[in-house]
């Protein structure tokens, strides 16, 4: 366990420092000159220079690399083109509703999937399995944030019982954050948790084809307590790789239905800085998110592993 | 599940129909603003109801159809032509550098979402549909990459290549003349899927405002210009996303219903 965990820690490091080159090449080395790209084609010369060396650009490239990945290590993401903030400053202003809304997501999802996804799959071929299947289908075909704002119009506008919009903050009450990632959370979750319970689904259905679900039987057990205590156990293993590569989606789903709610999460900071030219903030978050879906595909192949001996040995 | 194939199909066929129509002839000009006639709920003349221009939304999803399909079939071109023969050189030479060092290529691309690789390009190049249709390109390579790379895996191992192996052919004559034969249904399977996806995609892009820009008509261009309408003329966001949904949906139950037709054996697992 631990060589595999340690082989896959390599490959973890190499993917980072791997994708981290591609994405400083893609926002500082592809578009020429950031100090250009940033004052426009009418910029006087010396402008252009002091802004260079004030943003450090005129360094060798290899140079920027390195200290930008040195200070990521430490905590240090530069400082905002336009706003002169710290990067990381503004980064973990928004953290604060990107990922509770991905997790407060991730927890629906799965409250609603595995349920639908057991039901189904021990009523299968029956008219209840065809029902979940069938919504699943429709789950599976709704944009996220289209259903969003069917959301908006019956919740917030018709029914009031939720705001249409916005963040009051987390320092105002825990409830009142949560009441208003509610809408987002489940709006993020409801396409996922078609996946998920199809998943669930075909994964039970695999296991209560296995032989020692006809063992359980065979000693005596009902259907229902074969299911529990044998086959969902057993299913839970493919299910938890698709939640862990869920997580990642919906960290970065977020970013569009914090659109549709006006939630000041990483999905407006990233947008506002498109807009601005803050090549920097882009860089950051960008990494930022791919950071997480690496260590979290990371952390779940660990998972895997632990729970199934028979992985490890495929490094 | 004969049905669900036929639905898909005549769902499908119905937007591309209407996507293709687009071309010559839509009930009303799009192009025209009619502002006393804006925001009309959905009556005999504009039987899909009228958005905040008066322009009529029948005619504006027909156009949209057009740039969803054609932004989402290209995805699907770019990720099919570079992910396949990736894959089928990565089985070809299973074991080796080149197949280890391909798939580590698709890990990497995996960890960027769709989401993000278009923040990247819009970032630098500025919004558009080339944009998305890159993004979302990117995203296929992988997907198809590992599924070809796992199906020639194997075929690899069967006695009809083993013969051709002994008749002298190359691995890459052996790739073309019989593992793509044999994989082709699979890919048409998977093809329809990341179709669907695709859709989605584009859509969640241009509602974003890094996809198509105005004023090139799409799905998801209309639902964020309605947004703002939603209360004052549900139709205007109901409509555009309907069509999402249906196309989506029938394309989904296109690619099920040819998974279990043309080869009942292949259970693909849905990603």
């Amino acid at each position: 366990m631990i060589r595999y965990a340690l082989s896959r820690l390599i490959s973890l490091t190499l993917s980072l420092i791997v994708a981290s080159m591609v994405i400083f090449a893609v926002i500082e080395v592809i578009p020429g000159d950031p100090a250009s790209f940033m004052l426009g084609v009418n910029a006087r010369e010396d402008t252009l220079a002091a802004l260079r060396a004030e943003m450090g650009l005129d360094q060798p490239l290899h140079v920027r690399y390195v200290d930008w990945v040195w200070g990521m290590l430490r905590g240090d993401f530069g400082n905002s083109w336009t706003y002169k903030t710290p990067v990381a400053d503004m980064i973990a202003d928004r953290v604060w509703v990107s990922l509770p809304l991905a997790l407060y997501a991730l927890i629906l999802s799965t409250l609603l999937a595995f349920p639908a996804g057991i039901y189904a799959a021990s009523r299968r071929g029956r008219i209840g399995d065809t029902a979940v299947m069938s919504a699943t289908q429709l789950g599976v075909a709704i944009p996220n944030f289209w259903f969003a704002m069917i959301m908006v119009l019956i919740f917030a506008i018709n029914l009031r019982w939720f705001s249409a919009g916005g963040f009051p903050g987390w320092d105002r009450g825990f409830w009142g954050g949560m009441k208003a990632l509610t809408l987002p959370a489940i709006s993020l979750a409801l396409p996922q948790a078609a996946i998920l319970a199809r998943v669930m689904r075909s994964s039970l259905l695999d296991m209560l084809g296995e032989d020692f679900i006809r063992t359980a039987r065979a000693k005596g057990l009902s259907k229902r307590q074969a299911l529990w205590r044998h086959a969902v156990r057993n299913a839970l293993i493919p299910v938890l790789t698709i939640i862990g590569l869920q997580f990642s989606f919906l960290l970065a789903g977020g970013i569009i239905i914090e659109q549709v709610f006006f939630l000041p999460g990483l999905g407006r900071l990233i947008f506002q800085a498109i807009s601005a030219r803050d090549l920097i903030v882009v860089e950051s978050v960008v990494m930022l998110l791919v950071f997480v879906v690496i260590v979290v595909n990371f952390a779940v192949d660990l998972a895997y592993a632990a729970v199934d001996p028979r992985l490890r040995t495929q490094a | 599940m004969k049905r669900g194939l036929i639905l898909g199909a005549v769902l499908t066929l119905m937007f591309v129909a209407a996507a293709l129509v687009s071309f010559v002839w839509t009930p009303f000009d799009i192009e025209s603003l009619d502002i006393p006639n804006k925001l009309h709920a959905p009556n005999a003349k504009n039987i899909l109801g009228t958005d905040h221009f008066g322009r009529d939304i029948l005619s504006m999803i027909m156009m949209g159809a057009r740039t969803s399909i054609a932004v989402a079939l290209l995805a699907v071109g770019i990720g099919m032509c570079i992910g396949m023969p990736l894959g089928l050189w990565a089985a070809a030479r299973r074991g080796a550098f080149i197949d280890e060092f391909i798939m580590r290529g698709n890990d990497l691309i995996f960890a960027f979402p769709s989401l993000v690789i278009a923040i990247l390009i819009t970032a630098v190049f500025g919004a558009g549909a080339v944009n998305a249709i890159i993004a979302i390109g990117i995203f296929n390579i992988p997907v198809f990459a590992r599924l070809t790379r796992g199906a020639a895996l194997s075929l690899w191992e069967r006695d009809f290549i083993l013969a051709a192996r002994v008749s002298g052919k190359s691995s890459f004559r052996i790739s073309y003349e019989h593992i793509l034969p044999n994989i082709a249904n699979l890919m048409i399977v998977q093809g329809t899927i990341q179709f669907s996806l695709g859709i989605l995609a584009e859509a969640a892009l241009s509602y974003i405002g890094l996809g198509a820009q105005p004023p090139t008509a799409s799905w998801g261009r209309m639902l964020a210009d309605a947004q703002t309408l939603v209360s004052l003329a549900p139709h205007v966001a109901l409509m555009p996303g309907m069509a999402i949904v249906l196309m989506v949906l029938g394309l989904n139950l296109l690619g099920d219903g040819l998974r279990d037709w043309l080869d009942p054996r292949m259970r693909v697992a849905r990603t």
